[in-house]
């Protein structure tokens, strides 16, 4: 088997062992800090797909890590369910959800598909108030002691240590990124940026590009669910804040900022932002001002994003 | 047109970028690593404050971390606890369940805290309470949730103050129905909030022989609630709500066009009005009727000496609005648990002669043993039973009535009188 774009797949590799190698070397927050930024960056990643391969600006991708989260959540709370039964469950509630979502919202586009894709999110996370009893709603619900460990092939993971928690988030991450990068580096992806660069072309040369566009909003919606039922299950809390709005636009922030379009661009989004949050809202409550306007310079003198930058102008195999 | 990567654009060199990049990224992961070497306990106790900074909890966090530092510095002039001087640390947790729990373990992790204390709102502490569990780290709510004392959280968690919303509500049922009638319809938030109530409020009422009328949840993206108020029906003797924020007003204003002067009995809770003051027109239809109140907002007539000490440390003038503005009126049935929970805390450490994390485990213990606490300084709001193996307070409640303008106390409920059989026991739980 051939790997396309050599260069990157090393530097995914390097990526990952420099992740392994950073729990020895932060301190316990920024251990923790980065065990939220992996899962938070494979949601941006999934986003990524249809944002920066395929062009497609949802804002409703907070349903999706909200279906993974509720999917995983409610199966362990409700069923009792092991740990990676849960977390399938949620990967499953999120790709079905994403499949259904996806066959409608594709018949419109740009800024219809936009607010269509908004639409959508908005009546699940009402109906996850309205279903209150049954999700938690708004107060969510507290998932019981039982699942805070698994067993998995003989091996005790307890979700309470640090150490663990780390090393699942980075393998979850790691399993996700070589997918992508066997997704988008292959021919699947050239169709992906062939959709998103010309889509009346791509249709001209013999391609179904409605089927292009639903496999990658499937898969996409798909990973922002392996997302969520991660960030579920690690925290042993579910709630409606988690298929809020602000969620969706989170995703969109992290991908610009490091780049969409770029494999590795999500995870330097999340990353800088998460961090900044982290940093700034500790001096002064004011600190979405100073994001905003940091965003507007990025917007500037960056606008295809960090690692866009550096694919633009000096790292062409940066995608 | 594309001009990226034009050199008229864009004439930042690679290496200047990659060094710009590096500088922030060091910046940004620097307090992480020097925290390692600056981080020390022992010679001061520091608290963890999860503050609502932002988000819809703004108000009541603004308040909180008022009364906080208020508190911190009694403490402090008071000569610390054990000799020890108390470090206050706030962060913002956007009043966000996600930021909540990044909250809590940036306390842990980062700050290296003793002990936690502060979060309000029940979603927020929902998802704090079992990452502060698997942290270790002791954790005191400020909040009303019931879940506590259901005992959906886990040995390091307490609320030593307030009391939760099942005993505020069952408390106050029997005035209502003895005193403003039977029949009652309940207008509340169509999410836990509201459900807390709703339950709470159906079984207490029919316990006392009285009668669920009306049942009205109401969406919290509604901002009109005309098409709702006809359904109040027409044998209403009470109307119960609990709607809150910014609707508020609109509520109230369109429940007087609704009923005009042939309205029934209303009594609500003062969660609704916080932060707000009531002399504005929009809640002159007000005039009359009853409000729950943890602490009165006004200084009654009968105001304790502990009263009056509290008001003054906080900044709080009679009307329970800033002494330095008068237009901004105070959370004053919610932040005392600020106040109060740092002086339970301070009475567990002092009775388990904690000095740092080694005494984290007696000081809990000690916690466990307390049976309550009597009204004082530092108990402002009242004398309150606390029970050990819930973990949780009950504390008398007050009924207000609106005259001209102004909450005036009609009826106070002892502790005695909120108590509920026991939903949990901590003491069985392993650290």
């Amino acid at each position: 088997m051939s790997i396309h774009n050599k260069k990157l797949f090393l530097l995914c590799l390097a990526t990952l062992a420099g992740l392994f190698v950073l729990q020895f070397l932060l301190s316990d927050y920024l251990v923790l800090a980065f065990t939220r930024i992996l899962i938070l960056a494979v949601f941006a990643m999934g986003y990524n797909v249809l944002m920066g391969y395929t062009g497609l600006v949802s804002l409703g991708h907070a349903m999706f890590f909200g279906a993974g989260v509720y999917g995983a959540g409610l199966s362990s709370y409700y069923l009792g369910v092991s740990l990676p039964v849960a977390f399938l469950a949620g990967i499953l509630a999120a790709i079905v959800l994403s499949f259904l979502i996806g066959l409608l919202a594709l018949r419109t586009q740009t800024v219809s598909f936009m607010i269509v894709t908004l639409m959508f999110s908005q009546a699940a996370f009402l109906l996850i108030l309205y279903f209150s009893e049954f999700t938690g709603g708004d107060q969510g619900l507290t998932l019981p002691t039982s699942a805070r460990s698994f067993s998995l092939f003989g091996l005790e993971v307890d979700m309470t240590s640090d150490v663990a928690r780390y090393n699942l988030a980075l393998t979850v991450f790691g399993v996700v990124l070589l997918g992508l990068f066997a997704f988008t580096q292959g021919p699947v992806g050239r169709l992906l940026v062939a959709v998103r660069e010309n889509e009346d072309r791509t249709r001209m040369l013999g391609f179904d590009t409605y089927a292009i566009k639903l496999l990658a909003f499937t898969v996409s919606g798909g990973i922002s669910g392996v997302a969520g039922a991660l960030y579920g299950l690690m925290f042993g809390y579910i709630g409606s804040a988690f298929a809020e709005f602000k969620i969706s636009i989170e995703a969109l922030l992290f991908t610009l900022v490091g780049g969409p379009g770029t494999l590795l661009g999500p995870l330097v989004g999340t990353g800088l932002m998460t961090l900044l949050f982290d940093r700034l809202s500790g001096v002064t409550t004011a600190y979405l001002i100073v994001i905003g306007a940091l965003l507007i310079v990025v917007t500037l003198w960056f606008p295809t994003g960090i690692l866009g930058t550096l694919r633009d102008r000096w790292l062409p195999w940066l995608k | 047109m594309n001009t990226i990567g034009t050199k008229k654009n864009l004439t930042l060199p690679r290496r200047s970028l990659l060094k710009g990049m590096a500088a922030a990224g060091t910046v940004l992961a620097a307090p992480g690593i020097i925290g390692r070497a600056v981080a020390q306990s022992g010679d001061v106790i520091k608290l963890g404050a999860p503050f609502h900074r932002t988000g819809i909890g703004a108000a009541y966090g603004r308040w909180y971390e008022r009364t906080a530092l208020a508190a911190v510095k009694l403490i402090n002039e008071q000569g610390g606890i054990n000799g020890l001087p108390v470090e206050l640390i706030i962060e913002d947790d956007g009043t966000d369940p996600k930021r909540g729990v990044e909250a809590v373990e940036k306390f842990s992790a980062e700050h290296k805290v003793d002990a936690i204390f502060g979060h309000l709102f029940s979603h927020v502490s929902a998802a704090s309470a079992p990452r502060a569990g698997e942290l270790k780290m002791p954790y005191f709510l400020c909040s009303e949730a019931h879940s506590l004392a259901a005992g959906a959280f886990n040995r390091y968690v307490f609320q030593p103050s307030i009391s939760d919303v099942k005993s505020q509500v069952s408390s106050m049922a029997p005035w209502i129905t003895d005193n403003l009638g039977k029949k009652v319809t309940m207008i509340y938030p169509d999410y836990a909030f509201g459900y807390d109530h709703r339950d709470n409020l159906r079984a207490a009422v029919e316990a006392q022989g009285g009668e669920i009328v009306g049942d009205i949840a109401i969406p919290p993206t509604e901002t009109s609630y005309t098409r709702y108020l006809p359904r109040i029906p027409l044998n209403t003797e009470v109307i119960y709500h609990v709607l809150v924020g910014p609707g508020v007003l609109t509520f109230v204003k369109e429940l007087g066009e609704h009923l005009g002067s042939q309205r029934p009995e209303i009594f609500g809770f003062i969660d609704s009005l916080e932060a707000v003051s009531f002399d504005i027109p929009q809640l002159a239809y007000l005039e009359g009727t009853h409000f729950w109140e943890a602490m009165p907002r006004y200084a009654q007539p009968n105001q304790t000496s502990f009263d009056k000490f509290y008001r003054e440390k906080v900044g709080v003038d009679a009307n329970g609005a800033s002494v330095d503005d008068p237009k901004s009126v105070a959370t004053f049935s919610h932040m005392f648990s600020v106040w109060e929970t740092l002086f339970a805390m301070k009475k567990a450490m002092e009775m388990a002669d904690y000095k740092g994390p080694k005494q984290k485990i007696a000081m809990l213990e000690a916690m466990e043993s307390i049976t309550g606490f009597e009204e004082s300084n530092e108990f402002p709001q009242g004398r309150k039973i606390f029970n050990g193996k819930m973990h949780q307070s009950f504390a008398q409640q007050n009924i207000s009535k609106v005259v001209d303008g102004k909450l005036k106390v009609v009826h106070t409920v002892s502790p005695e009188d909120t108590l509920y059989p026991d939903e949990a026991d901590y003491t069985k739980m392993s650290f």
